[in-house]
């Protein structure tokens, strides 16, 4: 397949004005005579479902939630970056570009990259108009704080529920659109398949999670913003329903997969208690600007601490072990978060972990309350700190807190162009859900911004252009063959997970598989891991459609239903995931093979052989997928190996 | 520890419910309420029963889904907290524990202990927002919003939807969360245009979808797991009456 990336000509910074100018119009009075399918309601789909219906479109809205409110990017904490450069500290549009490029190690598009920092700051100005909380200084204008991977301070909050207040703006322009007519929401619904008719996505076939239905919509084009595919590795900060169905089903028909393997480990987590564990809980990055890293220096008091006989507090300045300030003297704590959480791997693989179960590192606030008071600190975490007190019976203004690195977000995703569209004509992807500006590691408070990127600002242009081209009679009705066959299928494929009565629960099938892919495909990777990774998921699919057990039916409100079917996408994207790990025999971003490290431990590129989109191409059951190369071209910034000394 | 669990399970919406009985032996007290749940389904379904369906999604208290009436108190002992914040370690060996659905004409229940709370959105819809299309916004610093200003709106914002008010509630009445978002936007100089209509059509939203009426207990306010503030109904019934004395654009 040749991949056309449809990046515009001419210098980085004309390029979306020029693109923005060259795309099709649909015009206004049209508007009405298309109707556009959106899955999913979180950053980048309610904003994108909301902008294209003040425009006049159709829009049909879908969320597997009971309310699109509560989307995923509901509980991101930290804050969202913007090229504001309200403070005067030497921020512009291309220090963000250059940062995020820099920041993905260099396997992101630079045309994308400059398109997002170019839309972030109308972002502010969309939702500052919505209403939405931001923090404020004294004198009334916009607060800012600093993130991991940048030198100045860009990222906007509200304090620690940026995600939720942004959220719930788009939410409230989505319910004004409902209200007007021009969207039609459809709740705990999901999407189970993609139509394709004619090469082109011709609408979606859903199940009805109260009663089982299967229904399908017709569209003239389908955008999914469907998010991340993190709950591959079952335990991450991801919401429990977070999944990968809708972009794996787009994918087995003709949507191509980019980089799956890139996934992003967060370095602030609240460890593992037991193996009960159903989740891990994300402690902001925000927390890095006033807490401290460290670890014991000494195996021995390690080992007292994880026994109980020694507590962080009793360990003098001398014995403590500040290991990123030490590695990383000019960005300190603010690291990126492969370089900070693959920093705490290595404490913690030399026996310096901290906690009963060794899988711990300190994030000690003691000097900042000296330093600011508790006041001051209680003002801008209150809740996080709560919050760890709620999970842990831990009080973090006493004690430091303890954290270990957790899967959070997949940089991965389906392969769009620059105008945000997949491989199949006619549908989209847009935020989480895509692989398209992060490349190998995203940098802190850039998802918001992306997913609200797309949503606001891009697609009304590029998706008026496709209309526009194709015409309003060129959509088919949902009893056409290509439907029904769909149906058909979605309906064989819940039959036969509910005749499997097996004995394995399927979340225990699914935390089976996360224990693989965390060990194998997790933190640190090698070949030989990765080859062993491949059969144990081979052997699992086996297992999970031999012997899983699902009770109740398939005609009424059934939970095991909706996770076996999520849970078998999971397993054939984790062999795509290994497979892709395998592929890429170089270290990058959160991709580390621990063949390719530099002297020191840090990643190692190969840029002449892995400079490149790794696409791949679903070639039917039980087939090996086609690897695709979209070559990156990089004209403004210099490659260097990412130092962050 | 040893709990008993007394679970509301009802088949579907047209179905009668009963309170159903549960031993669990071997609970950890560093598990979360809904991991005791998961670990019950697990035990559910190897026997070749139904697991009890239950909402839940962030487990970390932001999303608003999870919504169990435990021991008569909607998401449990725990003040300022969801039922997936709730942690075994509030609980002693050998308890009872008795688990419901939220109680509401307005939140009809689905299954065992999930609710519909579609209303909640159908009250936004009616005006919980600003109209502004996107593109429309002048620069974010122009607007300039006093500190305190912000905090209080963003207090009246951390609202997660979750309908606790609601099921703590006598007369199951929505105030606490209507108010919340009238009050967001009333405070904020971004929400001054419309706030007149938007207090009365909430209101009337309200209303129809069959929310009791306010006596201002202050039990909504107290179950709140975000600690909403009663002054934000008070508020409220200011913007209303304001407006119904203002205006005669909407009915009922
Ligand atoms: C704990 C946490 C904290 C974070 N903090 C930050 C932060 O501070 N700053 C930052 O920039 N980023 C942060 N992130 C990342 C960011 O929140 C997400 O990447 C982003 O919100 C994803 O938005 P989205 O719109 O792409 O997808 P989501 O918000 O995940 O929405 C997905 C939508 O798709 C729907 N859906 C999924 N599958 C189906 C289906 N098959 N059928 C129908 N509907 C479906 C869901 O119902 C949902 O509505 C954080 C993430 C986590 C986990
Ligand atoms: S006001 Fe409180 S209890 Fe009511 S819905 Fe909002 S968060 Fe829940
Ligand atoms: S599951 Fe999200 S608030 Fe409880």
């Amino acid at each position: 397949m040749k991949l056309e990336s449809k990046i515009p000509e001419g210098p980085l910074a004309e390029k979306w004005a020029r693109q923005k100018f060259a795309l099709k119009l649909v015009n206004p009075a049209n508007k009405r005579k298309y109707d556009v399918i959106v899955v999913g309601t979180g950053l980048a789909g309610a904003s994108a479902a909301a902008s294209l219906a003040e425009l006049g479109y159709n829009v049909k809205a879908f969320c597997y939630q009971d309310s699109p409110r509560r989307a995923h990017s509901i509980a991101a904490q930290g804050g969202i970056n913007a090229a504001k450069n309200y403070q005067n500290d030497g921020d512009s549009v291309f220090r963000l570009f250059y940062d995020t490029i820099k920041g993905g190690d260099y396997r992101a598009r630079e045309g994308n990259v400059h398109r997002l920092a170019e839309v972030s700051v109308n972002i502010i100005d969309q939702c500052v108009a919505q209403g939405v909380p931001f923090a404020r200084e004294y004198g009334g204008t916009l607060a800012n704080r600093s993130f991991g991977g940048a030198q100045v301070s860009r990222t906007f909050y509200a304090r620690g529920q940026t995600g939720q207040q942004l959220l719930l703006g788009a939410y409230s322009a989505l319910s004004r659109q409902v209200a007007n007519g021009k969207v039609k929401l459809y709740t705990r619904t999901e999407m189970l398949d993609l139509v394709v008719e004619g090469g082109k996505a011709r609408g979606i076939v859903t199940r009805n999670l109260i009663t089982g239905k299967i229904e399908s919509h017709s569209a003239h084009a389908v955008l999914l913003c469907t998010g991340g595919y993190g709950n591959v590795f079952y335990l991450s900060t991801n919401a429990m329903g977070c999944n990968v169905t809708a972009a794996w089903r787009a994918h087995k028909k003709g949507a191509v997969f980019g980089n799956p393997c890139f996934t992003q480990i967060h370095p602030t987590c609240i460890p593992v208690s037991g193996h009960y564990q159903s989740k891990l809980t994300l402690m902001s990055e925000s927390l890095r600007n006033d807490g401290r890293v460290w670890a014991p220096k000494s195996k021995e008091d390690a080992q007292k601490i994880q026994k109980g006989q020694l507590k962080a507090t009793d360990l003098a300045e001398d014995a403590r072990d500040y290991f990123l300030e030490r590695r990383y003297p000019a960005f300190g704590n603010l690291v990126p978060r492969d370089v900070a959480s693959r920093n705490a791997k290595n404490m913690c693989d030399e026996g310096r972990g901290v906690s009963k179960t060794g899988l711990a590192v300190y994030l000690d606030f003691a000097d900042a309350i000296k330093r600011d008071g508790q006041k001051v600190i209680e003002a801008k975490y209150g809740n996080l700190f709560e919050m760890y007190e709620k999970i842990t019976g831990e009080n973090p203004y006493e004690t430091p807190m303890m954290i270990y690195p957790a899967v959070h977000y997949t940089m991965g995703g389906l392969w769009v162009d620059y105008n945000l569209m997949t491989t199949v004509p006619g549908l989209y992807a847009l935020g989480e859900a895509n692989f398209s500006d992060h490349g190998a590691n995203r940098l802190g408070a850039s998802a918001l911004m992306q997913g609200l990127a797309d949503g606001y600002f891009v697609i009304p242009y590029t998706v008026g252009d496709y209309l526009a081209t194709i015409g309003p009679a060129d959509k088919i009705p949902v009893d056409s063959p290509a439907f029904k066959e769909t149906e058909q299928k979605v309906q064989a494929q819940i039959n036969r997970m509910m005749s499997i009565k097996g004995t394995r629960p399927v979340d225990d099938l699914h935390k089976e598989l996360g224990h693989i892919m965390w060990e194998y495909c997790g933190m640190a990777r090698n070949a030989e891991g990765l080859q062993l990774a491949k059969q144990k998921i081979q052997a699992l699919k086996k297992e999970f459609w031999s012997n899983a057990k699902i009770m109740g039916d398939a005609e009424e409100m059934n939970q095991a239903l909706e996770q076996a079917g999520r849970v078998a996408d999971f397993i054939e994207l984790g062999e795509l995931m290994v497979d892709d790990a395998l592929n890429r025999n170089e270290s990058c971003g959160g991709h580390f093979r621990e063949e390719y490290q530099t002297p020191d431990g840090e990643a190692l590129r190969d840029d002449e052989h892995y400079a490149y989109v790794a696409a791949w191409e679903y070639q039917g059951e039980g087939n090996p997928e086609l690897l695709n190369k979209e070559m990156l071209e990089f004209e403004n910034v210099k490659l260097t190996q990412r130092s962050y000394k | 520890m040893k709990i008993t669990l007394k679970v509301w399970r009802q088949k579907n919406t047209n179905t009668e419910g009963k309170l159903v009985d549960y031993q669990l032996d071997n609970v950890s007290e560093d598990m979360s309420f809904l991991e005791m749940f998961d670990v019950l389904n697990d035990s559910l379904t190897r026997k070749g029963e139904d697991p009890v369906t239950f909402d839940h999604d962030c487990r970390e208290g932001i999303c608003g889904t999870c919504s169990m009436y435990i021991n008569g108190r909607p998401h449990g002992p725990q003040t300022g907290a969801t039922t997936c914040q709730l942690h075994m370690r509030s609980f002693n060996d050998g308890d009872t524990i008795v688990v419901e659905p939220w109680r509401a004409r307005a939140f009809p229940v689905i299954k065992d202990l999930m609710v519909d709370r579609l209303a909640f959105d159908r009250i936004i819809q009616a005006g919980g927002y600003v109209s502004v299309n996107t593109g429309s916004a002048p620069d974010a610093n122009e607007i300039l919003i006093p500190r305190s200003i912000a905090d209080e709106a963003m207090d009246a914002a951390a609202c997660i939807g979750c309908g606790a008010c609601v099921a703590a509630c006598k007369n199951a009445s929505a105030m606490l969360f209507v108010s919340a978002k009238v009050s967001q936007l009333a405070i904020l100089p971004q929400g001054q245009a419309e706030h007149r209509e938007r207090a009365e059509r909430m209101v009337a939203q309200m209303d129809a979808e069959g929310f009791g009426a306010c006596s201002f207990t202050g039990a909504c306010s107290v179950e709140c797991p975000k600690s909403i503030s009663l002054d934000h109904i008070a508020r409220m019934n200011r913007e209303y009456l304001g407006a119904k004395l203002a205006s005669d654009n909407v009915q009922g």
